[in-house]
């Protein structure tokens, strides 16, 4: 059936049942812009109908946690008076469709939610999967433009990309994902709420115009399966001016820090119906908007045009009338532009008027609270739904061409070629960058004369972003639990102890049962895993119908976290250090092949079982590492990940620049994996005392006794050309 | 002394470069549309991408109000310092010789580079060992110029991130008072964020106006 033929709600994503409860709920047939609005504000990215049950399960408090789920970004307390607000998000199918546009908007779209709650943007990260690089021409030209955007935005907007991780998996052919994490700090006080507030105050849009770009991304492009035909869908993709956003944060800002506004949200996936929707829902109030008022990159457009429009850098703030001319003096300092538009109104109605002329007037509730939610109907798959790649390791392999594979593949090379993209220094708090260690570490002071001098500690945060599909794939419960325990094992790397989380939960259709299951199962996992470590959820966001006509990508939640050091001067590194250090393996390391990064290269699909954990020892060891490194008596420390123990002992020889005589424990498997649980740490035979020795820093290679011995110069230059080589 | 970090929008480094400045006297910023430099000792012309890049890099920037006060300031003998964007729109305004154009390999680049100070007895340099570990970051920083030009920075050997002529990475005008680099000097002030060998650079600056004052020039 052609979509002419379609009644019209329809057409725009409405099914027939949800059209009737608008019906019962308007009490008459809504008119074009409200059915363009309801349509909008009733579609799975905004009203979250297939997740929002199971997201219940998630813990979200804590006692660190200033600001939970439900803001547009989740803060949590790092001491000193100082806030950190975080939040990923994903912007898939924008990408799929147009990459570089994409992808930056999709880091432009985090950091307004960072700068909306009051907090200064400090840190990108981002989370990115392609299919497979080596076969895919489509894959990389999606990972080069992907990459670029998020370099354009991100670098010219000042903000420092500090981290990230890239996974390269055939499911992700046709639907690629790109999740981007924003960090951002604020003194406590300053932290601002969306709810609009205050009767008769003013409602101001200020930053770029309006226009028809990104008409009905939430509803089209985000909130169904891609098809054919996506390339006529280019148009409903955002363009980006990383120039525009920079004044407008400055500009934020500085409205925030001189006490002016009442409120402020950032206009993003449904533009201002969403943005002033929301804010009337959560202050209880009503809003009357013209218009005729908002200022536009196109005289001729619909009502409907406008109120959906997803024009980026755009903001919207409540302001006491009294203090209106000073928010519009500020603009003009910033040359943004800045109009008044509505007003806040007693009765929680949200009126649409162009002048005079009433076009719209629909409860607020009614947008925001009464769409349905449903439930789901899982059903664990009764056939396995991925299959395995191609061969890239012989089954025969030795040891060491087996690591030599590892360390040249997709997924565990270097990712020199694409961080070099991106400024990790900007704003001088960047304390670890890529490379250095397993997670960013930015220091929270100002970095000055005094700081450098003194003997006062330098308290920071720690910084990652993980995430496995295909170990959630093989069980999307504990495959989603070891996403959590493999951040914070990232973090104790570095001395930092987890304060909270944020999730984005990337599925395919969740009206497909076994697609539900994945969701369900792996929201348990995270539950769990969250509560074992007393790591609350603060924020996230979920992305569904991540299908094509070949099926659903890899379930693939992933997870940032962020945690404090008290030191910035003692955060950990991951390369060997010294030679002469004593290397230990911590941990109850528990390593199986199933789902491992060799599996895959041997052809493997992702089935079977991931390793039982022992969670008691897992925060143990966590603690121990923790500790160690805080205190300075290891020298350097590095999470057992993919690839297992010889590719972990790989890359600290590799970031170390210095080689290592190792003896590993009598069966112990080389490449198994068994994610979040061991670390491979370093330093003198007293600083290890209790752990597992297992060999010592020194010379020009790895050798691996009775197992293999490989020139470091041979193991760095597999892992350095691994990637430029699969995308030449 | 007093440093002056201007200001413009879509400065990116305009902070960085005022907290790596503080660290050797005073600074403060400089608003694009400021007609005067409120008594500043040295300007600073950093980082970022001014007026969002458009058209070229620093084209739009030169022209700011500011700009005619800097380019006065220089021609009065006073220091200006360029980095990054802030080279490229002292080439865009005639106070540095030659053109920085668009990498080799047309991405932009982050990397810890190492420089070879090829001209230690400048008012930019003269704190400055011989070589110097900064770290680069820039679409548009390979550079050209059809005339020769006083080189103060090289990129050492095998390290040339953009495919620059003569691996050149700094160069100062003929009278010794305005000087550009690609490489991040500010982004160098501290061991905690890989390397403090920038520092030297503030400090030869404030070493300069000191003596100057000293010598009642």
């Amino acid at each position: 059936m052609s979509a002419a033929a379609q009644p019209r709600h329809r057409e725009l994503g409405l099914t027939d049942r949800e059209y009737e409860l608008i019906l019962a709920g308007l009490g008459r047939e809504p008119s074009d812009v409200e059915l363009a609005m309801l349509s909008l504000m009733w579609s799975e990215h905004c009203a979250y109908k297939h997740s929002k049950k199971l997201l219940r399960r998630l813990p979200t408090e804590g006692p660190h946690v200033l600001v939970g789920p439900g803001e547009n970004a989740g803060a949590v307390d790092v001491g000193d008076g100082l806030a950190i607000a975080f939040k990923v998000e994903s912007h898939n199918h924008p990408s799929a469709v147009e990459p570089f546009q994409g992808a930056a908007t999709g880091v432009g779209g985090i950091l307004r939610d960072i700068f909306a709650i009051g907090a200064r943007p400090i840190a990108v990260l981002d989370s990115l999967r392609f299919g497979e690089v080596a076969d895919s021409q489509r894959s990389r030209y999606l990972l080069e433009h992907a990459v670029a955007g998020i370099g354009h935005y991100g670098n010219s907007i000042g903000v420092p990309t500090v981290g990230g991780e890239i996974y390269f998996e055939p499911s992700y052919e046709q639907n690629c994902l790109i999740n981007a994490m924003a960090v951002g700090m604020a003194r406590h006080e300053r932290l601002t709420s969306a709810a609009a507030a205050g009767i008769g105050n003013r409602l101001i849009l200020f930053g770029a115009l309006t226009g028809r770009d990104g008409i009905g991304g939430a509803s089209v492009l985000a909130s169904a399966e891609l098809g054919e035909g996506d390339a006529a869908k280019r148009p409903t993709v955002q363009i980006g001016d990383p120039f525009a956003e920079k004044k407008l944060m400055e500009c934020s800002l500085e409205l925030l820090e001189r006490e002016l506004l009442a409120s402020l949200q950032d206009l993003g996936a449904a533009g201002l119906t969403s943005a002033a929707s929301e804010m009337a829902s959560k202050g209880a109030v009503g809003l009357d908007l013209d218009i005729s008022r908002v200022p536009l990159r196109e005289a001729d457009m619909e009502p409907f045009e406008i109120m959906v429009s997803e024009s980026q850098e755009r903001m919207l703030c409540v302001v006491e009338p009294d203090r209106v001319e000073a928010v519009l003096a500020v603009c003009e300092h910033w040359d943004i532009l800045a109009t008044v538009i509505g007003e806040v109104t007693a009765q929680p109605v949200f009126r649409i008027l162009r002048g005079e002329q009433l076009l719209g007037e629909l409860p607020v509730a009614l947008l925001v609270d009464d769409c349905p939610l449903y439930d789901l109907e899982p059903q664990a798959p009764s056939a396995p739904l991925y299959r395995g790649g191609d061969q890239r390791i012989a089954t025969d392999a030795t040891p060491a061409q087996a690591l030599l594979g590892l360390l040249a593949s997709a997924n565990i090379s270097s990712r020199r070629a694409v961080f070099e993209q991106y400024d990790p220094v900007v704003q001088s708090r960047t304390v670890r960058r890529p490379e250095q260690a397993d997670a960013a570490v930015l220091a929270l002071p100002v970095l000055d004369a005094r700081s450098a001098a003194g003997s006062q500690p330098i308290p920071a945060i720690a910084i990652s972003i993980d995430g496995n599909g295909r170990r959630v794939a093989v069980d999307p419960r504990a495959g989603a639990a070891e996403a959590v325990y493999e951040c914070a094992a990232n973090l104790a790397c570095t001395g930092a102890q987890p304060l909270g989380l944020t999730n984005c939960l990337n599925f395919g259709n969740p009206e497909k049962p076994h697609v539900a299951w994945q969701l369900s199962e792996a929201i348990d996992g995270l539950a769990a895993a969250c509560r074992e470590l007393d790591v609350p959820v603060v924020g996230g966001n979920v992305s569904l119908y991540n299908e094509s006509p070949d099926g659903p990508i890899l379930p693939t939640p992933v997870v940032g976290m962020v945690g404090r050091l008290p030191d910035a001067r003692h955060a950990g590194r991951l390369g060997f250090a010294a030679a002469g250090d004593r290397i230990a393996l911590v941990g109850h390391f528990n390593p199986r092949r199933d789902g491992s990064e060799l599996a895959k290269l041997q052809g493997s699909a992702p089935a079977g079982a991931l390793p039982a954990k022992d969670v008691a020892a897992l925060r143990e060891t966590h603690r121990l590492v923790r500790e160690g490194v805080r205190s300075g008596v290891l020298h350097s420390a590095h999470d057992i990940a993919e690839g297992g123990i010889a590719v972990a002992l790989a890359e600290c020889a590799i970031a170390g620049g210095i080689g290592a005589r190792v003896r590993l424990p009598d069966g112990l498997d080389l490449f198994g994996e068994d994610l979040g649980t061991a670390f491979i740490v370093t330093g003198s035979e007293q600083a290890l005392a209790g752990m597992t020795l297992i060999g010592e820093v020194g010379g020009e290679a790895l050798e691996l006794e009775g197992v293999l011995n490989v020139p470091l110069s041979e193991l760095a230059a597999a892992h350095d050309s691994g990637l430029p080589a699969l995308l030449r | 002394m007093k440093f002056g970090v201007i200001r413009f929008p879509g400065t990116c480094d305009d902070v960085d470069a005022q907290l790596a400045a503080g660290r050797v006297g005073d600074a403060e910023l400089l608003w694009h549309r400021d007609r005067d430099l409120r008594g500043v000792d040295a300007v600073i012309v950093p980082g970022g991408f001014s007026y969002g890049d458009y058209l070229r890099a620093g084209a739009i920037a030169r022209f700011a109000p500011v700009m005619s006060q800097v380019i006065e300031f220089a021609h009065a003998g006073g220091l200006v310092f360029g980095i990054c964007n802030g080279f490229q729109i002292l080439c865009e305004a005639g106070l540095l010789p030659g053109a920085l154009l668009v990498n080799d390999h047309l991405k932009f680049v982050f990397r810890q580079v190492n420089l070879d100070v090829v001209d230690a007895d400048t008012a930019f340099t003269r704190s400055c060992p011989p070589r110097l570990s900064i770290p680069v970051k820039h679409t548009t920083g390979r550079y050209y110029s059809p005339t020769p030009v006083q080189v103060v920075l090289r990129y050492s050997a095998g390290e040339n991130p953009n495919g620059s002529q003569d691996d050149i990475a700094g160069v100062i005008n003929a009278e010794g008072n305005v000087f550009g680099m690609m490489p991040h000097p500010e982004h160098a002030v501290d061991p905690l964020t890989g390397s403090s060998d920038g520092l030297r650079m503030f400090e030869s600056i404030r070493a300069s106006v000191e003596a100057r004052v000293g010598a009642g020039a």
